[in-house]
């Protein structure tokens, strides 16, 4: 039988004293050669199980060191609000006293503040972020894309005390002699705007926070809509959808448990936004009566009392809150990455 | 947007000539898709108009920083310490050395931890549960106010040790840097070709070699990126400093004393009374978002070579 | 000079596939052994287990006896003293990007902790010139990256580094697969050139190549080695009829 490959085989080359054999079998052809100095030190080099072991031992015990973190903070947090604990038991959330002076802490204003700011500021924000976030992943012309999420990069990277220095002197003059006229008198019969406008209070702590919080819902709404496969879009479009329907269909349907996730992490945000709340907020450890009011959020009362804090006890209230703090925005930060990892799969995260 | 929404649809029929039913249901079909379009324009509108609106505070911010710090910005802000209540003049330069000092024991710290950590997630834990816990973790811990950081060294240190340090506060900023850097340096790390590993352990490299020379060397662009995006982003905290390194009106440069620091100025600047300490407040922010702008355009730079994203 | 492999009983995994099953051959010393077979057949697979590179996969694993000269590199060596003795060349060039030339040929020594610099420099010139590759980069040595050569010169700078360090046995998977036809021909007259010293074990999927440059080919199906002989006998007379469908391109 004669294959075609024997004749390109048969090119001057193929002239192999071996002719072809087997070939000597499995040992080395005696003499042996001298080793050259490269093979002598090769085989004179340890194979470096022991380094490889003490290495990858080392960098497990950095990436150990995440938990230790945790958990550090954790327990010291909680040995050192015992006292508050013991002494005001879990009514310490539900009272609304706060009286260094007499020694009587109820944490319930502080409570009500930070959730009225965060959710007032998500009202803000989640719409506008969502707008960014389709504006930039489905209409924006190309080359306007790369600036324009610079430019959100740019604002989650402003540092929360030049927000609040922002906010102190350009937003509460604004809101206190041109917006807070102008709601009021245009909606002033919500009841919602009563009382001073000092230009501090609830409604300006918020327009912050929502400003502040929006980069990152943006950024990661964005995320989670890029991970939607193309194909679904294309499918919708194939039926005859405008551009807005394949949205909606193609993308935010699909996209919709990963949105949630960025939107509840950026309640995780504002939950905990300290600095730039403290300064406009009014820090009044009272239940606001109207967006006017000051208030007062947990973030705020550590910020601004813990290092006056005389007595034990008022120290150990202001750690309870700070674990308090600590234990919610880690739960709620859980939810929303848990949210956000289902969507993207797994794929590395953007370092927020 | 200037577009007609009504190009698209066939020409209009003539009903009063005796049109056939299937023209009439075209008339609903026609009108139907009418309110399709100017939805699909009303959105699209909206979407635009949120942008700007979101730009705007930039815009706004930036503008007016640049207009109230630049005015504000003298060679004597670097070179001064702070001057006496009322008295014009004075800078911050106390502060900036201070964060300076900070900063670099956090870095100290942070970095070497938080790369190490990065380097276990992505060349020995891949796949493992723990690997998977720990960036769940750290992806959680990105997100813990930076107050409660603040609170837990004082805790831990200041309590302790009964008076305020810059190595409290550098360790807060720290435990800070950790999580961020650890899942940048495993971004980084996983953009390597395996191929690179390959080679390295096909010339009978060890592991924990090839790591070190190949694998970190190669990635080692993005993993400084990710380390100076840490870094500017522990830089303008000041809720973690108010309790440990607390801030000093004088030149302080020891470990364990308090010491001022930039983000801390300002806060306490900016509550105060004096304008001429809002002039200062307002310098030193022109000067920390410079910093901070630098890196994060760096950072772009940088992802625009790798892939700093997991999807698209 | 080369020295032969022994293979008895090699059965690999990947996970639970059963990639290889009881393959056993003999690779003579100082003669190019081709491996031909369909996509998939196990022939990669194969060659790096000669290597021990198949373990670097976490969910990969072998048994069977692979005996290098008289040494079982399973059970008497450990992986890495084994791919000092092996050199390797894969299918794609995969030179150090942050190395110049001179560090990529000279990378299997300088990370293993060789400082001496004149043996370095000779070894560096020795390996590119006998990768066919020292007169067309001898000037940009360290001043160029071994990412910036063409497809063809960095395989040849691959081939290069794997000499380097001196091997017994010489391996590789589909050398020239990603290249064109001109380079092809470069690394074809290389390994020719290459087999007076060195054991080499080259996998291709071109039969026309292995039937120019090896005495001996196996022919791999399904996870098994259904023949092994001279190439002359493989392309002439095979004894299997999957051999003799396979070379008369029935199928793969």
């Amino acid at each position: 039988m004669s294959s075609p490959i024997i004749s390109i085989a048969q090119k001057p080359r193929q002239t192999d004293p071996s002719g072809g054999s087997q070939g000597s079998p499995a040992q080395l052809d005696a003499p042996e050669a001298p080793k050259s100095p490269v093979r002598q030190f090769l085989m004179s080099r340890s194979s470096g199980k022991a380094a490889d072991t003490t290495f990858s031992a080392i960098m497990l015990m950095c990436a150990l060191s995440i938990f230790a973190i945790v958990l550090f903070i954790l327990y010291i947090l909680i040995a050192r609000s015992k006292l508050s604990i013991s002494q005001f038991g879990f009514k310490f959330f539900t009272r609304s006293a706060w009286d260094p002076v007499s020694g009587d802490f109820g944490a319930f204003p502080f409570i009500y503040g930070t959730l009225a700011t965060s959710l007032l500021a998500l009202l803000m924000a989640v719409p506008l972020a969502l707008g960014v976030a389709v504006f930039l992943t489905e209409l924006c012309p190309q080359k306007l894309r790369a600036p324009i999420s610079f430019v959100t990069e740019l604002l989650a990277a402003i540092p929360s005390v030049v927000y609040g220095l922002w906010a102190v002197f350009v937003l509460v003059p604004l809101m206190r002699d041109q917006l807070g006229p102008f709601l009021q008198k245009y909606l002033g019969w919500t009841q919602l705007f009563n009382g001073y406008n000092f230009g501090v209070g609830l409604l300006t702590a918020s327009i912050i926070l929502a400003i502040m919080i929006l980069p990152i819902i943006s950024s990661i709404a964005r995320d989670i809509m890029l991970a939607v496969p193309i194909s679904q879009r294309e499918g919708v479009l194939a039926l005859g959808a405008t551009r807005w329907e394949m949205i909606r269909m193609g993308v935010l349907r699909n996209a919709r448990i990963g949105i949630v996730g960025a939107i509840i992490l950026g309640l995780g945000r504002a939950l905990g936004e300290t600095m730039a709340v403290t300064m406009v907020i009014g820090n009044h450890p009272e239940i606001p009566k109207s967006l006017f009011s000051p208030g007062y959020t947990l973030a705020s009362v550590i910020a601004n009392e813990f290092s006056e804090a005389t007595g034990d006890v008022y120290l150990s209230s202001l750690i309870e809150i700070g674990l308090a703090l600590f234990l919610v925005t880690i739960v709620v930060n859980a939810i929303a990455r848990a949210l956000v990892w289902a969507v993207t799969r797994g794929a590395p995260a953007r370092a927020h | 947007m200037a577009t007609n929404p009504f190009h698209t649809l066939p020409p209009p029929q003539d009903f009063a000539a005796g049109a056939s039913p299937t023209q009439q249901t075209s008339r609903r079909v026609r009108l139907n898709r009418v309110r399709r379009h100017l939805w699909n324009h009303v959105v699209t509108g909206l979407a635009v108009l949120s942008t700007v609106i979101v730009i705007a505070p930039l815009v706004a911010i930036l503008g007016y920083l640049i207009y109230k710090g630049a005015s504000s910005l003298n060679l004597a802000f670097f070179t001064h310490i702070p001057a006496p209540v009322g008295e014009p003049g004075g800078g911050m330069a106390n502060a900036i050395v201070g964060s300076g000092l900070v900063l670099g024991i956090a870095s100290l710290m942070g970095i070497p931890v938080g790369i190490a950590a990065g380097v276990y997630l992505a060349e020995f834990g891949r796949g493992s549960w723990l690997a998977s816990a720990v960036r769940f973790t750290a992806d959680v811990l990105n997100g813990v106010p930076s107050i409660v950081m603040g609170i837990a060294i004082y805790s831990l240190i200041v309590m302790r040790q009964k008076h305020f340090s810059a190595l409290a506060g550098g360790v807060a900023l720290a435990i800070m840097m950790v999580p961020t850097i650890t899942r940048t340096t495993e971004e980084m790390l996983a953009t390597v070709p395996h191929a690179i590993r390959e080679a390295a352990y096909g010339l009978g490299v060890p592991r924990w070699r090839t790591v070190l020379s190949v694998t970190l060397k190669t990635a080692s662009p993005g993993i400084i990126t990710g380390c100076m995006l840490a870094f500017a982003r522990v830089a303008g905290e000041t809720a973690p400093l108010l309790f440990t390194a607390f801030g000093n009106e004088f030149w302080s440069l020891r470990l364990n004393e308090p010491i001022a620091a930039l983000p801390l100025q300002i806060y306490v600047y900016a509550i105060s009374p004096y304008d001429e300490w809002h002039r200062l407040a307002w310098a030193g922010s022109l000067v920390l978002i410079v910093l901070i702008m630098v890196s994060v355009t760096l950072v772009r730079i940088y992802a625009n070579r790798g892939v700093l994203k997991g999807a698209s | 000079m080369g020295v032969g492999i022994d293979v008895e009983n090699l059965n690999a995994w990947y996970g639970s596939t059963h990639t290889l099953q009881d393959i056993s051959l003999n690779i003579p010393a100082n003669h190019a052994t081709a491996l031909i077979g369909p996509s998939g057949c196990g022939k990669s697979t194969f060659v790096r287990c000669l290597n021990r590179m198949h373990e670097t996969n976490p969910i990969a694993r072998a048994t069977g006896v692979v005996k290098m000269g008289d040494i079982d590199i399973y059970q008497d060596a450990n992986p890495v003293e084994i791919r000092r003795r092996v050199g390797m060349v894969f299918q794609r060039p995969n030179p150090f990007p942050t190395m110049s030339i001179y560090d990529n040929v000279a990378s299997g020594l300088k990370l293993n902790g060789f400082r001496n610099r004149a043996i370095l420099d000779e070894t560096v010139e020795r390996s590119l010139r006998a990768a066919a590759l020292w007169d067309e980069v001898k000037d940009d040595l360290k001043k160029k990256s071994g990412a910036s050569l063409s497809g063809g010169q960095q395989q040849r700078m691959c081939i290069a580094r794997a000499l380097a360090v001196d091997p017994e046995v010489l391996l590789m998977d589909e050398p020239a697969s990603a290249l064109d036809p001109v380079s092809t021909s470069k690394i074809e007259d290389l390994i020719f050139e290459l087999k007076r010293q060195y054991t080499i074990v080259i996998v291709t999927h071109n039969m026309q190549q292995a039937a120019r440059v090896a005495e001996n080919t196996g022919f791999f199906l399904n996870g098994k080695m259904v023949e092994f002989d001279s190439t002359h006998k493989i392309f002439t007379n095979p004894k299997d009829k999957r051999t003799e469908d396979y070379i008369t391109g029935r199928f793969g």
